[in-house]
């Protein structure tokens, strides 16, 4: 099961829930990963919905994407990655008409950033539906640099462009899509403890 | 922190003005023009406020919110629009046949309870009636910005259009009217369909096409958050009831024709208010005690909150029964 | 009166001191003598003649080494600045509402003259003359909020109002408590208060919040905030956490007295008029400890409620490691008689220290 039960924290803390369909004349599903689960299960709860859905998405080294294309989707595209589908994700938002809904899932990373392009094209952000599935690792920013480190799994980690040890906080940007790492050893440098993997 | 502590007195702070001009529009509406009373310039306001009028009849004070629909960039004047109702509580009918030019008067600073969404790619207006009030003056605050708006106006008949024509000739091509006598309608659906992303609807008018804008957005998969409205309730009459204040340590009588809110001003309670329709939650008040049926008109309180019989929105909503405790 | 603007630094060598003046106005934040939050609200409509409450936008001895100490954190990090899009009205509101009040409050060292939208500023202090032509962006240096906040002491979030919520959505954040607005912009009034322990669950951001969205034009509203700061540094910022933390472990108690300082925010709020936004001023007053007990009253409370405060609220504000030190410092001036209600130094009335 590629389900994970997060546990409780702050309110900036995104909380994702489970795909349902909505009234609307057309759809898109973006996801990666594991999260094509989460819209097979979907399209099980209605037929007619596929005929009105675009799919956007990013296998990461799994193997759903045939059955993905086997519900037949009015379009689907296979992205490699998401840099390679965000272009494809500005023009469909850019040429969308309101009533569109916006359906996310897969990891944080995937959801956080097609949140923010469909935000920025002006759904609201309670308004877009996810689904989290599979991987738990984050993305963060780091709150000194910029900079930001895809795929963390640990607490501390290192920063992928400065260099610095931060430690991992639950306090969540939309604008980025990143969680907020803080440098752990600023007041003790050098006393950085062993990284220990999230949730554990 | 009480580096001076100072109680907030009730309602939004007040302007002394002058009837600058009084000015008929047809058979039901009647634009009133004020300046200040002072020479000075009004405060800015943004599209969508309104001020709350203060009437001086007889020994009796109506206050009354009314749309600010002047232009905000002119600070010469705030200007509202009356429709006159016969069958209401009075005050429309006291601002037609009492106020002439010259009468002092005092507003209320504004308040805004139906703001543009300034993040908006576009905005729709949809109007019926004397609801194009707060249209006029979004449509003036966006013609200023280089906004991207469309109206669409319903009104009864040609006659009655209030501002249709001028708006009409104004803005040929984002002025769309319907009359209803010429069996004209809004035709919603192709409208909500149509739409970019990150447009935003907004409704000023009757409650039954507030509900139905809603309604037809919510079947198009619009959400909530982009369909915005505004609509003042007056409050209704009905039976007389008695109600215990327990902080003031007075025990008052509603009349027939005046609010809860409106009888403890009247007996000196200082309540708090802002909208004295039912939207901005100001007058909320706790139930101490009920015994009865309570007569909820607001669009403050959930569902929950009017089923709970713990709260009541004295602007608006009444009580049939025994006993009724607040605390006040 | 006229001020003495000082020329001091609040980094490096750290050359900020409060004159006798500035001690005796200082905002001190504890009414009684201990502390939990509250929504502690007033209107912000004056204050006694020369406290900080008594002009909309207080200018102090600080104010031209506080711009200067601004510019040199934008010329480093421009982040600390930032509108979104839709926000610029509000800047115009921001920067309208203070050369207002400015001018108004203090005619002998700001000047406005308006003819239409013609706008002349003048602001002797720093030496501008400036005609620009208002809510013309291109008339002006760089954008209203930066302009009008690079003359301003204190931060300035500027908050939308959509849907009951309020929106941190412009900002210019250089003395700041320890976050970032480049990483909180965009966030609603939860997310932005999610990382403070306690209040969530006390219920104190839902309370505020419902007070915060009904402020009205022309009613400004204000309430006081607290840290602890290691040196009089300002920009106590999350992006140079790295750089300043270390500064915390110089505490020694031969030292404490100069290098602790209570930091205190006078947080205002105004709504503005052309955008509905809401202004939230957050300006920040520094005092050392050595400078606060020359105030018996308040050497004596202080102690009293850095005794009994919450372990968590100790760790938040970021000085639970040196609460002990702190402790041993201000007891010397806790000699245990009660102290008078509020926060005023009442020095004529209150006895000197009895040890």
């Amino acid at each position: 099961m590629s389900k994970f039960q997060f546990p409780e924290s702050i309110a900036s803390r995104p909380v994702y829930g489970t795909l349902e369909p909505r009234p609307g004349k057309a759809h898109l599903m973006i996801a990666d990963a594991e999260g094509a689960e989460a819209i097979l299960d979907l399209a099980a709860q209605d037929a007619g919905l596929m005929a009105k859905t675009h799919i956007i998405y990013i296998p990461k080294g799994t193997d759903f994407a045939e059955a993905l294309r086997a519900l037949e989707p009015a379009q689907f595209y296979e992205g490699p990655s998401y840099a390679a589908s965000v272009q494809r994700i500005r023009k469909v938002l850019g040429d969308a008409h309101m009533g569109l809904q916006v359906y996310l899932a897969g990891t944080e990373g995937l959801m956080g950033q097609a949140m923010n392009e469909a935000v920025s094209a002006g759904i609201p952000a309670s308004a877009i539906q996810t689904e989290h599935r599979g991987s738990i690792a984050r993305r963060m920013q780091c709150v000194h640099c910029k900079g930001i480190t895809e795929d963390v799994t640990t607490d501390p980690f290192v920063c992928s462009h400065c260099g610095l040890n931060l430690f991992v906080r639950d306090h969540y940007s939309r604008r980025l899509a990143a969680f907020q790492g803080v440098c752990i050893d600023a007041e003790d440098p050098g006393n950085v403890p062993a990284p220990v993997e999230l949730y554990k | 922190m009480s580096a001076a502590p100072q109680k907030a007195k009730a309602g939004a702070e007040k302007i002394a003005v002058t009837v600058s001009a009084v000015v008929p529009l047809n058979d039901l509406v009647t634009r009133f023009e004020f300046t200040r009373t002072d020479g000075a310039d009004f405060p800015p306001f943004s599209a969508g406020a309104h001020t709350v009028v203060e009437m001086r009849d007889g020994d009796r004070t109506r206050l009354n919110p009314y749309s600010l629909m002047s232009d905000p960039a002119d600070r010469s004047i705030y200007a509202i629009s009356v429709r006159r109702d016969d069958q209401g509580r009075g005050g429309s009918l006291f601002m037609h046949t009492n106020v002439k030019v010259g009468d002092q008067m005092t507003l209320t600073y504004p308040v805004n309870l139906f703001p543009l969404d300034l993040r908006a790619k576009k905005h729709v207006f949809f109007a019926g009636g004397i609801g194009i009030t707060p249209f006029k003056a979004m449509i003036a605050q966006l013609e200023q910005s280089n906004g991207n708006w469309e109206l669409h106006y319903a009104c009864r008949t040609p006659a009655l259009g209030t501002y249709a024509d001028e708006l009409a000739e104004k803005y040929a091509n984002k002025v769309h009217i319907y009359y209803d006598d010429q069996s004209q309608a809004i035709p919603l659906e192709d409208l909500l369909d149509g739409q970019p992303l990150g447009t935003h609807i907004y409704v000023c008018g009757p409650a039954g096409m507030i509900d139905w804008v809603h309604a037809t957005a919510t079947a198009h998969g619009w959400p909530s958050e982009n369909v915005h409205s505004e609509e003042f309730l007056a409050p209704q009459p009905g039976k007389p009831f008695e109600v215990r204040l327990c902080q003031s340590d007075i025990t008052i009588q509603v009349g027939e024709h005046e609010s809860l809110l409106e009888a403890m001003e009247r007996c000196g309670v200082d309540a708090p208010f802002l909208c004295r329709g039912g939207a901005c939650g100001q007058c909320e008040t706790d139930v101490v005690e009920a015994d009865g049926e309570f007569v909820h008109r607001d669009h403050w309180l959930d569902d929950e909150d009017h089923a709970s019989g713990k709260k009541i929105m004295p602007c608006v909503s009444r009580f049939i029964g025994k006993t009724l405790v607040l605390d006040r | 009166m006229t001020i003495q603007f000082n020329n001091e630094t609040f980094r490096d060598d750290y050359s900020f001191r409060n004159s006798d003046w500035a001690i005796k106005r200082f905002p001190f934040p504890f009414h009684e003598d201990s502390y939990m939050y509250s929504v502690n609200m007033e209107q912000h409509r004056g204050g006694p003649e020369g406290s900080v409450y008594e002009k909309r936008f207080d200018v102090d001895e600080h104010y031209l080494s506080e711009m200067r100490d601004r510019a040199l954190v934008l010329a480093d990090d421009p982040l600390r600045c930032q509108s979104l899009p839709h926000m610029t009205l509000a800047g115009w509101d921001t920067l309208e509402l203070i050369m207002v009040s400015k001018s108004e409050d203090y005619p002998d060292l700001f000047e406005l003259h308006r003819d239409g939208n013609r706008w002349r500023w003048v602001n002797k202090p720093m030496g501008i003359d400036q005609t620009f032509t208002f809510l013309d962006e291109t008339t002006l240096p760089c954008g209203p909020l930066e302009y009008i906040t690079r003359q301003t002491q204190g931060d300035f979030a500027v908050l939308d109002q959509r849907d009951e919520m309020l929106w941190m959505d412009a900002g210019m954040v250089t003395t700041q408590a320890d976050w970032s607005l480049d990483f909180d912009i965009g966030m609603n009034f939860f997310e932005w208060h999610a990382p403070v322990p306690l209040a969530h669950e006390m219920g104190i951001f839902k309370r505020a919040l419902k007070f915060l969205l009904n402020v009205q034009q022309g009613a400004p509203a204000r309430r006081l905030n607290w840290t602890m700061t290691v040196n009089p540094l300002l920009d106590t910022s999350p992006e140079n956490y790295h750089k300043w933390g270390i500064q915390k472990t110089t505490l020694t108690p031969e030292n404490i007295g100069a290098k602790q300082h209570l930091r205190v925010e006078l947080q205002t709020f105004f709504r503005l008029p052309r955008s509905n936004a809401l202004l939230f001023p957050i300006r920040c007053y520094l005092i050392a400890f050595q400078d606060i007990v020359t105030v018996p009253k308040w050497g004596r409370r202080l102690h009293r409620v850095v005794r009994d405060l919450p372990e968590e609220l100790a760790t938040y504000k970021g000085f639970i490691a040196n609460r002990p030190m702190m402790l041993d410092y201000l007891g010397q001036y806790d000699d245990g008689l009660p102290t008078s209600p509020g926060v005023w130094p009442d020095l004529g009335t209150e006895p000197p220290l009895q040890k």
